[in-house]
């Protein structure tokens, strides 16, 4: 907390905040607290004196690192749907499930919508927000104009990282494994380290996401 | 020391920018700015109501539905974790316990509280309930955990007649419940929660 707290300095007086609209002000998404906005030395985070919500994170070439984790979450996330992620037998007969085999699996009427929202949480989900950051960050690490509808392209991968689902669906096979053990005898499949994998990346590939960071230098690459 | 509202600014809540409280939309990110979601309350309830009544059914209809040689076997969220815990797997039936019913219930009680403490102004610690407000939106993700173990198990239980499992009704109106909370938490402007409690300036010194 003594790191963060030096960080942000709050404004000193109304005339400072008359200016309005310029970047140098910062206000806290979840309490309102107004700041002058100082950028941390690397490393540093900048957390709202108020509540204790991380304002801002810097962190070394964090750009780059969201590219190479991006595309390690894209390459995991396409392999997994078709890789089998449990395997079962019982009286000498066997089957195995990949997501594919999810997707299909429920047939009767509005079943199929939990199938549907199964993949999309597991799948769909995490490879978009993925592919959206790649897509906005590429140019900006590499020194060019930001991509058409970057700003757009951003907002929405920042909506969606609550319905990335990646490491629920990770427990989930471990909790299935468990349910069945009377029933059959069950495996993992590689699609399951596949999970757990991917679900390290996620995480660490959503540390180095900062908001505040990403929109300023969308800004100044403009 | 003012918040962008007592600035006479309105604060873009998707990239903590700033601007003057005329303006309509972000020049940054192009998000819709509001000074205060006036109406988030009423939001909040409808989704938690929404939530609430799809989670009634999702307890009271079978989640599985397993057929084996010998029986047809219907399982209800709790009977299935009360089955797993007889097999001796206790962690396991404490984690779909854990994600199916106590994550759900204090959602929906906690909800309904910071509604009640904005609503009523109260003077509970703005940063406990902040606290409390994320805790929620960070852990109703994971109740998602017993529909995708029916997604699994019904796609990868299916040995012709020596057994099969099926998805029962409830696996559709508990993950619409799930769905519904997560978009009610989200509803909620949490700097309703600090604009009428005056008692911040104590807790940084605490907290700093
Ligand atoms: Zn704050
Ligand atoms: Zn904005």
């Amino acid at each position: 907390m003594a790191l963060a707290a030096t960080q942000v300095s709050d404004t000193k007086s109304e005339s400072a905040v008359a200016k309005t609209a310029s970047s140098e002000l910062i206000a806290c998404p979840n309490c309102d607290w107004l700041y002058q906005a100082r950028i941390p030395e690397e490393g540093g985070r900048a957390v709202c004196k108020r509540c204790h919500t991380v304002l801002i994170t810097t962190r070394q070439e964090a750009g780059i690192r969201i590219l190479a984790l991006g595309l390690a979450i894209t390459i995991l996330v396409a392999a997994a749907v078709f890789f089998p992620f449990l395997q079962i037998s019982a009286a000498g007969i066997g089957n195995r499930a990949s997501l594919l085999d999810i997707a299909t699996s429920f047939r009767s009427g509005a079943l199929v919508l939990v199938s549907a929202a199964t993949v999309m949480l597991i799948v769909l989900v995490p490879l978009v927000r993925t592919l959206l950051l790649c897509y906005v960050l590429g140019p900006i690490v590499f020194g060019r104009r930001p991509a058409p509808h970057a700003r757009i392209a951003f907002r929405t991968a920042q909506e969606l990282k609550p319905w990335a689902m990646t490491e629920v669906f990770a427990i989930g096979c471990a909790v299935a494994l468990a349910k069945v053990t009377d029933l059959a005898r069950l495996e993992f499949g590689p699609a399951f380290w596949m999970f757990a994998l991917l679900s390290v990346f996620v995480v660490i590939h959503d540390a180095y996401v900062c908001s505040w960071s990403i929109w300023k230098s969308l800004e100044d690459a403009e | 020391m003012t918040t962008a509202k007592e600035a006479g600014l309105v604060a873009c809540r998707s990239c903590a920018s700033v601007w003057p409280v005329a303006q309509e939309h972000c020049d940054r990110c192009g998000a819709r700015l509001v000074s205060r979601h006036e109406t988030s309350l009423q939001q909040v309830m409808a989704w938690w109501a929404a939530g609430l009544i799809c989670y009634i059914p999702a307890n009271m209809y079978p989640m599985l539905v397993t057929e084996t040689l010998t029986s047809t076997q219907r399982n209800t969220i709790v009977g299935g974790a009360f089955e797993i815990a007889h097999h001796g797997e206790y962690g396991i039936a404490a984690i779909v316990l854990i994600a199916s019913v106590l994550i759900p219930i204090s959602k929906f009680m906690a909800i309904a509280y910071l509604c009640l403490s904005v609503h009523r102004h109260s003077a509970q610690s703005a940063l406990g309930r902040q606290r409390l407000y994320e805790v929620i939106e960070f852990v109703g993700r994971w109740s998602m955990i017993d529909v995708f173990v029916v997604a699994i198990l019904s796609s990868l239980v299916q040995l012709s007649v020596v057994a099969s499992i099926h998805p029962g009704p409830a696996s559709l109106t508990f993950a619409l419940s799930v769905i519904f909370t997560m978009l009610s938490a989200r509803s909620f402007d949490t700097r309703l929660i600090w604009d009428r409690s005056d008692c911040n300036n104590n807790e940084l010194t605490e907290a700093a």
